[in-house]
């Protein structure tokens, strides 16, 4: 079972038209994913990515299909998935302690104040935010904040924690370290971790798999990438690795060309059985042929 | 930079004051010609006719009966002759019991249309007929059927303070941030602490707004609610110097009046920031 601890089974979103028919986001999702693993979706704007997300945390509902972690069938929220918000969505008149405390005496209500607090602060130490647990949200920088956020996720000991975006707020710098932090982390608890990102060197860096889906309406998965980086990659030097261009070259073509085209050229794909793909060396790169180019309509008829 | 912009607006405002009382003084100093009568017919007419005396009293007469008041606010001499710290004191008293009863009742019910779009849908025909009656008509019907004066009178309160808190609070309650319902949502929190914890704070700063506009309204509105049933209050003493004609006394429950209801604002003010966050 442990192969797949998240399994996403069929599922569909739809929304109500404007002319009284469907819109609909996706249809008949398919996406599996085996504990402790980092998994990390990449898609343009509007695909759907977090309405996928919000149905595995259980804020939204399929309209078809079912979502089943470690063995159950998911319904509604739960404690053992935990949320990272994009907005950090701390609760203003509460304290970084009063926040990290608040998940934590919803999971523990039997806990006495102390204990509380002192798991509270565990977490807000793992973080890196020791001194500040008396501050409010407003004294806080971004990166402090989406802190507090990971610190409250990870409180809870969640068997899954899921990630919108969690740091595209954030400049690149305050965006480095706390990917280094939630890697860390994971990789240190085996935590299972489902992310959304719009960064591919985000993707690169923390995922071992990376889902890559389609533009919608009626997006699709169209590829899972395998990470061939090895586990103990640092960020820094990341793009040294003789696999990375290769990797990247990869997930920014297909988000520039195919994820377009997709849905038009492939007509034999089994959403129950998406092309796993793991780049490598024999990756094609630019060896000054101008087909690689994306070109446009107009330069092909000139041509 | 900010205390001298304070210390010069002080003195702006004690300039204006000073210049207010002058000419009040100066108008009603008593230039009126006066009349030729008969020694008992000058006496029935009063100091009016017969001296020139301005019918408006000076700022000097209004000075010297408040101190009057002030010395003794609290003495009893029958039902038409109170102090006016008693008089006052019964108005607060109406205020206060008919805000609290709106209170008890406006906050839960503003929650549950805030939280149910059922009822906000179901109650809301009720709310847009009953919002605009002005509270002093309901008062026949609330001497006709609770036969008490002073109890229709804290109806009366009570019916005017609860629409802008009902509204608030269902306004409040219902543009909580969703981002702030969905962490109590992935944290499995019930609907009733997620109300304590969640609703309540985000909504309290618009809460306390719309209890705010409450008691300015209560506020205004005992006055001409006593001067109606009568008996006793603030409201009644005024309408009671009106048929003594004395003006002074008039002018000096209209200053009260306006004293009182700039503290009962300020206490809310107060209560406001202190369940206001910053963001
Ligand atoms: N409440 C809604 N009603 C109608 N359409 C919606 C609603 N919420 C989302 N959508 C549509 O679903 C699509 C996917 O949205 P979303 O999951 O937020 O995309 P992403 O996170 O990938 O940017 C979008 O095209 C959006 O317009
Ligand atoms: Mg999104």
């Amino acid at each position: 079972m442990t192969d797949k601890f998240i399994s996403i089974e069929g599922i569909a979103r739809r929304y109500p038209g404007a002319d009284g028919g469907q819109i609909s986001v996706f249809e008949d999702l398919w996406l599996s994913m085996p504990r402790g693993e980092f998994g990390c979706v990449i898609g343009h704007s509007g695909c759907g990515k977090t309405t996928v997300l919000n149905i595995l945390a259980g804020l939204d509902e399929p309209s078809e299909g079912a979502v089943i972690v470690d063995g159950q069938a998911i319904e509604g929220t739960s404690l053992d998935r935990a949320v990272i918000f994009q907005s950090h969505a701390l609760l203003p008149w509460r304290t970084v302690l009063g926040n990290v405390s608040y998940a934590v005496t919803s999971k523990w209500r039997k806990w006495d104040r102390a204990k509380v607090k002192a798991h509270a602060q565990k977490f807000i130490d793992l973080v890196g935010l020791t001194g500040s647990e008396h501050k409010r949200p407003s004294e806080l920088s971004g990166g402090m904040k989406q802190r507090v956020g990971i610190a409250r996720a990870l409180s809870i000991t969640p068997k899954i924690m899921l990630m919108d975006e969690p740091f595209s707020a954030l400049d690149a710098l305050t965006r480095g370290t706390l990917q280094d932090e939630v890697r860390r982390i994971c990789l240190e608890t085996g935590q299972t971790a489902f992310m959304i990102t719009h960064d591919v060197d985000e993707a690169i860096y923390l995922a071992d798999k990376i889902f890559l889906m389609t533009n919608g309406p009626g997006a699709v998965l169209a590829e899972i990438v395998e990470n061939p980086l090895p586990k103990d990659r640092a960020r820094i030097d990341l793009h040294r690795h003789p696999l990375y261009y290769a990797l990247r070259n990869h997930i920014v073509d297909f988000l520039v060309s195919r994820s377009k085209t997709f849905a038009a050229t492939v007509i034999n794909h089994d959403p129950r059985n998406v092309p796993i793909v793991r780049p490598g060396l024999s990756e094609p790169t630019i060896v000054a042929s101008p087909k690689m180019i994306e070109t446009s309509p107009a330069q092909t008829i000139a041509r | 930079m900010t205390s001298s912009l304070r210390l010069r607006a002080a003195i702006v405002s004690i300039a204006l004051f000073a210049a207010f009382l002058g000419i009040w003084h100066i108008a009603t100093r008593g230039t009126g010609t006066v009349a030729n009568m008969t020694p008992e017919y000058a006496k029935l007419m009063g100091l009016t006719a017969t001296a020139g005396k301005s019918a408006m009293p000076g700022p000097l007469d209004v000075g010297a009966k408040l101190w009057e008041h002030l010395k003794s606010p609290f003495y009893d001499n029958g039902p038409n002759d109170k102090g006016l710290g008693i008089q006052l004191g019964f108005s607060i008293a109406r205020v206060g019991l008919g805000y609290f009863l709106a209170v008890i009742v406006a906050i839960p019910l503003g929650f549950l249309i805030g939280m149910s779009p059922l009822f906000s849908k179901a109650l809301d025909p009720f709310i847009q007929v009953l919002k605009p009656i002005s509270p002093l008509a309901w008062m026949p019907l609330a001497l006709y059927t609770i036969k008490d004066s002073s109890i229709s009178a804290i109806f009366v309160i009570f019916i005017c303070s609860v629409w802008p808190m009902l509204l608030n609070t269902s306004f409040g309650v219902a543009a909580v941030r969703k981002e702030w319902i969905n962490v109590a949502r992935t944290l499995e929190v019930g609907t009733i602490r997620r109300a304590f914890t969640v609703i309540l704070p985000a909504a309290a700063p618009t809460i306390l707004t719309g209890m705010r506009i409450s008691i300015g309204i209560a506020w205004l509105v005992i006055v001409a609610a006593e001067m109606l049933v009568g008996g006793t209050g603030i409201g009644y003493f005024v309408w009671n110097e009106w048929n003594n004609l004395s003006i002074t006394n008039v002018i000096i429950a209209i200053l009260l009046i306006g004293i009182v209801g700039m503290l009962l604002d300020q206490i809310l003010a107060r209560f406001t920031r202190m369940v206001t966050f910053p963001e």
